[in-house]
């Protein structure tokens, strides 16, 4: 029955989705199964994702439907889900640039892999990083930008939260961001997509 | 204004471009400082001309879509731009005696903060609409248009952008929301239906936002003309290009639906979708069309978004973008355009797809961005000109010698035997001034034919 669920995720059957949950349910299944069973899901759209199989809308719809079907199961679970977390992650999209919707693709797809990522929004000014690292602990932070006009307060932040914190890796993304920039703002790296950041993220903690 | 000849329904499509070229090339409707400025004008205006017609020019046009830039090198702020017309003027005129540039083409930089701020214009925000005065202007993603309202946009776009899409998108004409349709006025009885809402105070208001809008505006054209003209006399720099349209797709995606709206969309609702862009397709056309006649240009600027590499599988571009797109390009192209596409992103994975049944050769223009131009001048080089790729990140964080090559390698690869163009991938926001003199001195020596 989870293999059901699982296939209609990968499948992008949103309604079919959300039935089969309520079916499994009903029928007494345990709701962190339903959870393993999405995060199996998402595997398999990542590595499609990662393979050239699968592409942005599908990542919103999955998106989508792990909100609809945790939505469902929470008031059914006993306790928070509890998942090991391999590391913390700040994320944002720097000063000066409003853009969102890639970055939001980028928390979701780390989150679902096990890291627990503080989103700091768009707009950032580098002073907010800094304390969001400080205060959460975080081992890595995510610097979004979709605009050329985030080069500079790409390599402002991470001027501010290396002297900080030496430490603490920084990978960059966006719609104009290529090895170029990741050279000129000084950061650990740049990924493509939302898989490029996980693979990072996971190489990072040793994962 | 291009004015059509009294045979114009009985034109071709290619003698009808021979028209619009004519006229856009014509040097005696334009006025010059000096003979070298007009024997520049039509150098350029052939140069442009023989790319598309995928002809070897004398040497390799440059025709980068200059932004933010040009008020960053004037010494302004975006927000100056935006406010104060002689600062803007100033600074693109500074901007243009430094880089000796071929052409004016359409700058996005240079935008009217006043008209904006009247009508509460809510789908972007600019330096001193909502952003810092250094900031440039950005589109607030959201959903314009409701998921429900899908059947509403396509039994009648105008009448649903009119009462439902601008009263939400500009705030000063939300009294749009309770105008009747124009229908109500079909007989004398009736007539009061339609005038009474107007009569209303919201209704009123809003047409008075309206009508101020338009004398705003009014007063940006007279300075972006007055400042585009001053350097056509000086320098000989025809205009590029001089209408706009996107492609249906674009339109739901980007300033209706939003890029996650129609993405769930075209999973939940895939029909309505089809339908959607369908309807928009002679809307669009018909935008291209009037724009570019106003303007006496024979291109039509289509910045292409989210059909770009990663935003949708190639059977979804087949199926979703690309139909409709191309219907447009070829209503475009029939009455005697060449659509100017600004191909933002990756266009990789779309290549074969376009080239697979491509628009009529020698009628289209592609600015590509990060597409790869070997592959973009092996499937397209047959059939259409193609121009772009210097990198903004070269470009703000390389240096003179990496620029150099780039573009050296750009006109070995791309710009064999003509049908190709220089230009930033994407609108030129930030780059140094040593790097983008490379970019254009460099074409100006090596792209000699």
């Amino acid at each position: 029955m989870s293999q059901e669920l699982i296939n209609a995720i990968t499948e992008m059957r949103e309604e079919d989705a959300l039935a089969i949950t309520n079916q499994l349910l009903d029928e007494g299944a345990d709701p962190m199964g339903i959870l393993e069973a999405c995060r199996s899901a998402m595997e398999v759209i990542g590595d499609r994702f990662e393979s050239g199989d699968c592409f942005i809308p599908e990542l919103i719809l999955a998106g989508e439907m792990l909100t609809q079907i945790s939505e469902v199961i929470k008031p059914r679970m006993e306790e928070e889900a509890s998942q090991e977390v391999l590391g913390k992650v700040v994320i944002g999209t720097v000063e000066g640039d409003i853009h969102d919707i890639a970055k939001d693709i980028v928390t979701f797809m780390l989150e679902i892999n096990g890291f627990e990522v503080t989103d700091l929004g768009v707009d950032v000014p580098p002073a907010r990083f800094v304390e969001t690292v400080k205060v959460t602990g975080a081992d890595i932070v995510g610097l979004s930008g979709f605009l050329t006009l985030a080069y500079d307060p790409m390599k402002e932040t991470v001027i501010a939260l290396r002297e900080a914190d030496p430490e603490v890796k920084i990978m960059i993304g966006g719609g104009q961001i290529d090895e170029q920039i990741r050279q000129y703002t000084a950061a650990d790296a740049y990924g493509r997509d939302a898989m490029a950041a996980v693979a990072l993220a996971k190489e990072w903690v040793g994962g | 204004m291009f004015t059509q000849p009294n045979n114009w329904s009985k034109l071709t499509a290619q003698e009808k471009r021979e028209a619009r070229f004519a006229s856009w090339m014509d040097t005696e409707k334009r006025q010059f400082d000096s003979p070298e400025a007009e024997g520049e004008y039509k150098l350029r205006a052939q140069r442009i001309k023989d790319v598309i017609d995928l002809k070897e020019p004398d040497r390799v046009p440059i025709t980068p879509f200059i932004g933010a830039y040009s008020m960053k090198y004037g010494g302004i702020t975006p927000y100056e731009g935006m406010y104060d017309y002689d600062k803007y003027t100033a600074a693109w005129h500074a901007f243009n005696r430094e880089f000796g540039l071929d052409y004016l083409i359409f700058s996005g930089a240079f935008n009217p903060g006043k008209v904006y701020d009247i009508l509460g214009y809510q789908v972007y925000r600019w330096p001193g609409g909502g952003l810092s005065e250094d900031v440039d202007f950005q589109c607030v993603e959201a959903e314009y248009m409701l998921a429900d309202e899908y059947d509403r946009f396509i039994a009648d776009p105008e009448a649903y952008y009119m009462r439902v899409y601008m009263p939400r998108a500009f705030s000063a004409l939300e009294g749009w929301a309770m105008l009747p349709t124009f229908f109500a006025s079909m007989e004398l009885p009736m007539a009061p239906a339609l005038m009474i809402p107007a009569g209303l105070p919201p209704v009123q208001a809003s047409f008075k936002a309206f009508l101020e809008a338009g004398q705003a505006a009014l007063e940006y054209a007279e300075a972006s003309g007055k400042a585009d003209g001053y350097l056509q006399a000086k320098y000989g720099m025809p205009a590029l290009p001089g209408g706009f349209t996107k492609a249906p797709f674009d339109y739901i995606g980007d300033t209706l639906r939003g890029t996650r709206g129609i993405m769930l969309d075209m999973f939940r609702q895939p029909d309505k979708v089809l339908a959607a862009v369908d309807r928009l397709v002679p809307i669009a056309t018909r935008l291209g069309i009037e724009t570019a006649t106003a303007n006496d240009n024979p291109f039509v600027f289509i910045p292409l978004h989210k059909g770009a590499d990663g935003f949708m599988s190639n059977a979804d571009f087949k199926k979703f973008y690309w139909p409709t797109l191309k219907a447009v390009l070829e209503g475009l192209i029939a009455a005697g355009l060449v659509p100017w596409n600004l191909v933002e992103g990756g266009y990789n994975s779309r290549l074969e797809t376009i080239a697979a049944d491509p628009p009529p050769a020698g009628s289209t223009y592609w600015n590509f961005d990060q597409t790869d131009m070997v592959a973009a001048k092996k499937h397209f080089g047959d059939w259409a000109a193609i121009a772009g790729n210097v990198p903004s990140s070269l470009l703000h964080a390389g240096t003179p010698d990496e620029v150099d090559a780039y573009v050296i390698g750009l006109i070995d690869k791309a710009g064999a035997g003509g049908g190709y163009a220089m230009a930033t991938g994407a609108v030129l926001d930030h780059t140094t001034v040593e790097n983008l003199h490379a970019m254009i001195d460099t074409t100006k020596e090596y792209g000699v034919y």
